[in-house]
């Protein structure tokens, strides 16, 4: 059996990963062809109906300002995606490159990132996140630096770990004493054989980063309106929860489906990569 | 015990300088004038001047951070601009609803989450362990804000059964302020209760398989007494490291509960703050907040070395 065949077959072992790639496709597609999905424009406003309830016109009724809530759903998981994976992506290679050189040169210079990294972690994360936001101020690309710069430190934790189990490995002092610079070291020898804890935990990050930038869009500190976004959309309905519960439900029930769908097929993956867990759980 | 006890101190101190060079870092990183960006650019300049001043801007980069930490360490943080009070006094009146709070949510996160992960462990393979399983996934996927909106929707408003607003100190009217306390307790302690479910079912399992375990078993010993003296106690140790993390996730929960429910704690101080440009509460509030998050990691560490001597001798 070839090893990407054997891959899959690990991946898919459980039914729910499969599920999972399912959802997350099913939103991946509603981020893309949003155009094509919405049945109206997500930022006109009518106001003659407003916060109405399920209507055969309105599927899932209108906002506080008359804007249709599917729609606007459906153009939220444009942003959900956007900062989820690009804020991932941000961390993983700045909180990578801060563990590679912490683990790689020790010392001081592990010293001193270490405990950079320990204080940033030492500050709850919304709090992070919050005094981020007044210095970057809001919009979508900021919100992903902020969201990705807040991450940091788990994957700085994790590379470090890793590369201190590789470190003193024959292969690596063979590439030092082949006269390779570290920087060759590092990047050519030690962080290939440090990737897949990586992409484990970037996949398994993608969720809690959905999470927390609908919880700072709740809070009015992530995406300006009327960019559509599943937090702010709660904080919208919150208001309107007597008259109108559909309208706080539903967008909060698309971050649940969502992030679930990505905390299990990140379990999936790393069930697959690392064969110590496979029958594990 | 005694040079262990004081390498964590310092490294402890260390942290706090670190997070209070970032939070004096805020506010010479913001784009503009900070005197401006706090209260607008139609001041006159005298009253501009007069603040500048007062805040210590007009020093040298190096003595002004000396300047800042040695206020706030005795208690001159400034006035926020904001709340119209000093922030010394604003800190005193919210800090201790959010630290009641948190602590509160922690304790419920810590027990339940030990209780189901024993026996989703206990239980491996039966319905227990799959319906418990299940709802900790979901409750780590759960937005915090979702959860609180929709238990407010249930027992606020369809069934009137707990108030959806307000905080009461257990001291001043107990009835009421656990009544008032309940969901947002609960809301602070769903992700903490799921995650740490599942840690204590995977350490659980671990140790379970460990020949210790099999040497209990073979000596006749009651299933209970192997569960509770012998894999409890050793699966627990890894487990402990977390609850530093818990207190810090449950006070940044805060600032989101704290909206939903109305309360005036320094979650909801925190996010006022940012709307507001009010970067001097905003500074202190950092310093203390991470401060309680660093004590609760030292007495864990305390912990920790106490019940697994192998990390004193490190």
């Amino acid at each position: 059996m070839s090893n990407t065949k054997r891959f899959f077959r690990a991946l898919f072992a459980r039914k729910i990963v499969a599920v999972a790639l399912v959802v997350i496709l099913f939103f991946f597609i509603c981020a893309v062809a949003s155009p094509l999905l919405a049945t109206h424009d997500p930022d006109r406003n009518d106001l003659y109906s407003v916060t109405k309830g399920p209507s055969k016109e309105h599927v899932l009724g209108t906002d506080q300002l008359g804007r249709d809530v599917y729609s606007r759903i459906v153009y939220g998981a444009r942003v959900a995606f956007l900062v989820g994976i690009l804020a991932v992506l941000i961390s993983a290679v700045l909180g990578s490159a801060i563990g590679l050189i912490a683990g790689y040169f020790g010392g001081w210079v592990d010293n001193v990132l270490m405990r950079i990294v320990e204080a940033m972690m030492a500050i709850p994360p919304i709090v992070l996140a919050l005094a981020l936001v007044a210095i970057f101020g809001r919009s979508v690309p900021m919100l992903i630096l902020v969201l990705g710069i807040s991450a940091i430190p788990g994957f700085a934790r994790m590379m470090r770990g890793q590369v201190l189990t590789v470190r003193d490995l024959d292969y690596v002092s063979a590439s030092r004493i082949r006269g390779n610079s570290n920087f060759v070291t590092m990047v050519k020898h030690i962080l290939p054989n440090c990737l897949s804890p990586m992409i484990i935990v970037m996949t398994q990050s993608i969720g809690g980063t959905i999470l927390s930038e609908a919880g700072l869009s709740f809070l009015g500190a992530g995406v300006l309106p009327p960019t559509s976004s599943w937090g702010a959309m709660v904080n919208d309905g919150y208001t309107y929860l007597e008259k109108c519960p559909v309208f706080a439900l539903a967008p909060g029930t698309a971050v649940i489906l969502l992030v679930l769908a990505f905390n299990i097929f990140g379990d999936g993956l790393r069930d697959a990569l690392d064969p110590r867990m496979r029958g594990r759980r | 015990m005694g040079r262990f006890l004081l390498k964590r101190l310092f490294q402890t101190v260390i942290i706090l300088i670190i997070i209070s060079l970032m939070a004096f870092a805020l506010i010479h990183i913001i784009p503009g004038d900070p005197v401006y960006a706090m209260l607008g650019s139609d001041i006159t300049p005298e009253y501009h001047d007069q603040v500048y001043e007062s805040m210590g801007l007009n020093l040298p980069l190096v003595q002004q951070y000396f300047h800042w930490i040695g206020n706030f360490v005795q208690g001159k943080m400034g006035y926020s601009y904001h709340f119209k009070m000093d922030v010394l006094q604003l800190v005193q009146r919210r800090l201790p609803v959010t630290v009641i709070l948190g602590i509160s949510s922690a304790i419920l996160s810590v027990v339940l989450g030990l209780l189901f992960g024993i026996i989703t462990a206990v239980r491996r393979g039966k319905p227990i362990d799959s319906i418990l399983t299940v709802l900790a996934n979901i409750g780590i996927a759960t937005p915090i804000f979702w959860l609180a909106v929709m238990l407010v929707l249930v027992f606020s408003i369809k069934l009137r059964w707990l108030p959806s607003w307000g905080f009461t100190m257990p001291w001043v009217d107990f009835g009421k302020s656990m009544k008032q306390m309940l969901m947002p307790t609960i809301c602070m302690s769903v992700g903490g209760i799921a995650s740490y479910t599942r840690q204590t079912r995977s350490s659980m399992l671990e140790v379970i398989g460990q020949d210790y375990i099999r040497t209990a078993r073979s000596k006749g010993l009651k299933e209970g007494r192997i569960i509770m003296g012998h894999a409890v106690k050793n699966a627990l140790i890894p487990i402990l490291t977390l609850i530093g993390m818990t207190l810090r996730n449950c006070i940044g929960g805060s600032a989101i509960i704290e909206r939903v429910f109305n309360i005036a704690g320094m979650g909801s101080v925190m996010v006022e703050a940012l709307g507001n440009r009010d970067y001097i509460t905003l500074q202190s509030g950092i310093i203390f907040l991470s401060l309680i998050t660093c004590l609760c990691n030292l007495l864990v560490d305390i912990a920790y070395a106490y019940a697994d001597p192998r990390i004193r001798l490190e």
